[in-house]
């Protein structure tokens, strides 16, 4: 049976480009204990600790989970540490519903991080393997030919990607938790910043962030009393779901992955969801690069193949007019602390369906998908939550 | 034929296949995805099923021991997921992956999966790549080796007086001698106690013998949830209680002697409601079987390790799972009816996992 679960705690950190003032420990304690404060809890409350980040080399450290058993209040309770790239964020939130869905425990925190600054990613990215494609130039590097495969094939015009970089950074400015605060944020702007990897210019890029992301994930029973003490509502998870597939292969579509749609059908069937720009109001979505919004919104079924930078272009995506606002939060255009950024996805996901989102709230939002991919474009996990029980 | 009530989650789950390569000091004519593909192939076709029978996929594995991202990534290629599976990875000994896997079995929507770990310790030097698992800000920067932070915990043994140097050497060469029946094992002869004692300390009070040896090899598991397991193997290895728990990193707040995790993971696993036949426990270092065996709460009737255990040899990210798959051997066997896995993570003890199988009487 899988039993009913909710996201009832809700921390994240501020993000930067260097939080020299706290350690690791510092880092995720910073969101782990605003989780609990906003769950009504305290560290020993909790009956089981599910850590998540992307690769080790980040930071220089083998699974320094080990050391922050102690920062976690994880002595004594189970703790697993999931890894799954870029979506690892999204994949331990996953994990984490699991132990309670199964019935395994009630009250579980959940912790994603990345402290980038401790390290160089892109250095840790490009280590020299034997027989192996070298990456040399980092994720953005990875993605920009195939960003090129996508204009060429649904003819977008050249700006789709500065449009969605500008329209993110707007709404990055009504998230005090966001990395990046670009206030004169323009199309020039975006247009006269370097050219890293054509076609994306630097303001088309995510940026390198420290930070945290937390949530408490409680049983139906847990999550109903203890809304009642605190007042605030519970985000019902509606549908989790994971699809792999590998990362090279002829034939294999990068543009449209099969994995993305697979994840997306599994969540949405599992949520009830048959037309996902009606259904849902609202999506938070990986997308570290500019064009990856109008690439996702046709993996996610919200338009036709090929019609993607079309939504986007007609504003329909952004939190000022749009129908289905998309990264309200800023996205990860805005924030990238690797590891975190597929939980910040969920976790805003979940704050806009208890309408807790502050000046990024979507009015009246009641049901909201959040998403996460990683390697290349392989890897995928996604929710659906709500704001009533299903 | 009626699956055993687990006394941990709500439905029978059990390790109905099992395959691992030969642990050997180095693996140079095969990379990790090679390591794994005759694995892969072999834990399939002891099951009579293909990856299109998985309901879900779960590994564990740890990128500093290839020394870059990802390592986990390209192993994947050894299942060949196409079309896409649904799928996770645990930087952890892939007996964690089994957890997670067992976990999602418990709802009921899936009654596969598969579960595989590879190590290639050969690629470094394991003693300076663990120290990078240390506290990166007290602890780190010391570049403590695994041995001579074992000694201290042999020694923190000895000084309690709760085993003695003749008895790592009794382990070891027991360990030695089972091995021998074990043809995946890498450390296997027979060799008289009193010869070991008189090897040269490695770290004071630890001799050679003592120490596990560095192993490549790579392993997989297939469970599968209710009767559907009597379709696969005769006598199901159920796991009746499964649990694991975590310590803290600080040595210095840690009785070093005694391991509390495993033992709360072994009463809420369920160890003590019945005799257990056999246990294969993940002590990598001589005295940390006399460790664990205290905390689970065995006595002299239960034998210990009869595949030789990680004193014959010990891939990282495999040997716990591996402990998994040689205790669910010896019920699919008929050899023992309750077996006992563990399987352990993290500098001296931080973090363990017990696990009860069952077979039918």
């Amino acid at each position: 049976m899988t039993e009913r679960c909710a996201v009832i705690g809700i921390g994240q950190t501020y993000h930067k480009a260097k939080r020299e003032d706290v350690s690791i420990a510092g880092l995720v304690r910073e969101a782990a204990r605003a989780a609990l404060d906003d769950a009504g809890m305290d560290w020993g409350d909790i009956d089981a600790v599910v850590v998540g980040k992307a690769p080790d080399m980040f930071e220089g450290i083998m699974m320094p989970e080990l050391y922050l058993a102690s920062a976690l209040g994880a002595v004594g309770k189970p703790m697993l540490r999931v890894h799954t790239a870029g979506s690892v964020g999204g994949s331990t939130a996953i994990v984490a519903a699991h132990l309670v869905q199964s019935g395994i425990h009630k009250r579980v925190l959940t912790v994603a991080f990345e402290k980038q600054s401790d390290s160089d990613a892109m250095w840790a990215l490009s280590v020299p393997r034997p027989f192996s494609a070298p990456l040399l130039a980092g994720a953005g590097g990875y993605f920009a030919p195939i960003i090129r495969a996508y204009m060429h094939r649904s003819g977008a015009p050249n700006d789709v990607g500065m449009k969605v970089a500008v329209k993110d950074r707007l709404q990055a400015l009504k998230n005090p938790y966001a990395h990046l605060h670009l206030p004169d944020i323009s199309l020039k702007m975006v247009e006269e910043s370097i050219m890293l990897w054509d076609p994306l210019h630097y303001l088309e890029s995510c940026p390198s962030s420290d930070g945290a992301a937390a949530m408490v994930i409680a049983s139906e029973d847990v999550a109903e009393s203890t809304s009642k003490v605190t007042g605030r509502p519970p985000a019902w998870v509606h549908g989790t779901a994971m699809r792999s597939e590998p990362t090279m292969f002829a034939g294999r579509n990068q543009v449209n992955p099969q994995a993305g749609r697979d994840c997306a059908k599994d969540v949405y069937a599992q949520a009830g969801i048959t037309n996902p720009r009606q259904q849902l109001d609202c999506a938070e979505v990986y997308v570290p690069f500019s064009w990856y919004e109008p690439m996702w919104l046709e993996n996610l079924g919200f338009c036709d193949e090929g019609d993607g930078w079309k939504l986007t272009e007609s504003g329909a995506t952004a939190l000022d007019g749009g129908d289905i606002p998309w990264n309200c939060s800023g996205g990860v255009l805005s924030s990238n602390p690797i590891g975190a950024s597929g939980m910040l996805r969920f976790l805003e996901a979940a704050l806009q369906v208890r309408n807790m989102a502050g000046e990024h709230q979507v009015e009246g939002a009641s049901r909201a998908l959040g998403h996460a991919y990683g390697g290349g474009s392989q890897f995928f996990s996604m929710w659906v939550v709500g704001s009533d029980k299903r | 034929m009626s699956a055993p009530k687990p006394v941990v989650g709500n439905r029978p789950v059990a390790i109905c296949s099992f395959a691992q390569s030969p642990s050997l000091r180095r693996v140079d004519q095969a990379n990790e995805v090679e390591m794994l593909m005759p694995v892969i192939a072999e834990v399939f076709a002891k099951a009579n099923m293909t990856k299109d029978d998985m309901g879900f996929i779960c590994s564990g594995s740890t990128d500093y021991l290839i020394g870059g991202p990802f390592s986990f990534v390209m192993a994947l290629d050894a299942v060949g997921v196409w079309p896409p599976k649904s799928e996770s990875h645990v930087e952890m000994d892939a007996a964690w992956a089994l957890y997670e896997a067992w976990v999602q079995l418990q709802e009921g929507v899936i009654d596969t999966a598969l579960v595989y770990g590879f190590g290639k310790s050969s690629l470094g030097d394991l003693s300076r790549v663990l120290a990078m698992q240390l506290d990166p800000y007290t602890m780190g920067p010391l570049w403590p080796d695994q041995v001579s932070l074992a000694a201290l915990q042999a020694r923190a043994l000895l000084d309690r007086g709760l085993s003695t140097e003749q008895e790592f050497a009794e382990i070891a060469a027991r360990s030695r001698h089972d091995a021998l029946k074990n043809p995946n094992a890498q450390v296997r002869n027979e060799i008289p106690v009193a010869e070991l004692l008189e090897e040269a300390y490695a770290v004071s009070p630890l001799r050679r013998h003592t120490l596990p040896p560095l192993s490549d090899a790579a392993a997989a598991v297939i469970l599968v949830a209710g009767d559907r397991a009597y379709d696969v193997v005769d006598r199901p290895a159920w796991i009746t209680g499964i649990d694991h728990r975590v310590e803290t990193h600080a040595f210095g707040a840690r009785d070093l002697a005694v391991s509390t995790s495993t033992a709360m993971a072994a009463k809420i696993a369920g160890v003590g409601n019945g005799p257990v036949d056999i246990a294969e426990l993940h002590g990598p270092f001589a005295p940390q079987e006399v460790i664990v065996r205290q905390a689970i709460g065995l006595d002299d009737s239960v034998t210990i390790n009869p595949s030789g255990g990680p004193l014959a040899a010990n891939p990282m990210m495999a040997a716990g799972l591996i402990r998994m798959g040689e205790a669910a051997s010896r019920i699919w066997d008929g050899s023992a009816t309750r077996a006992v896995a563990h399987a352990t993570s993290g500098p001296l003890l931080q973090q363990n996992l017990v696990c009860v199988l069952e077979g039918e009487s």
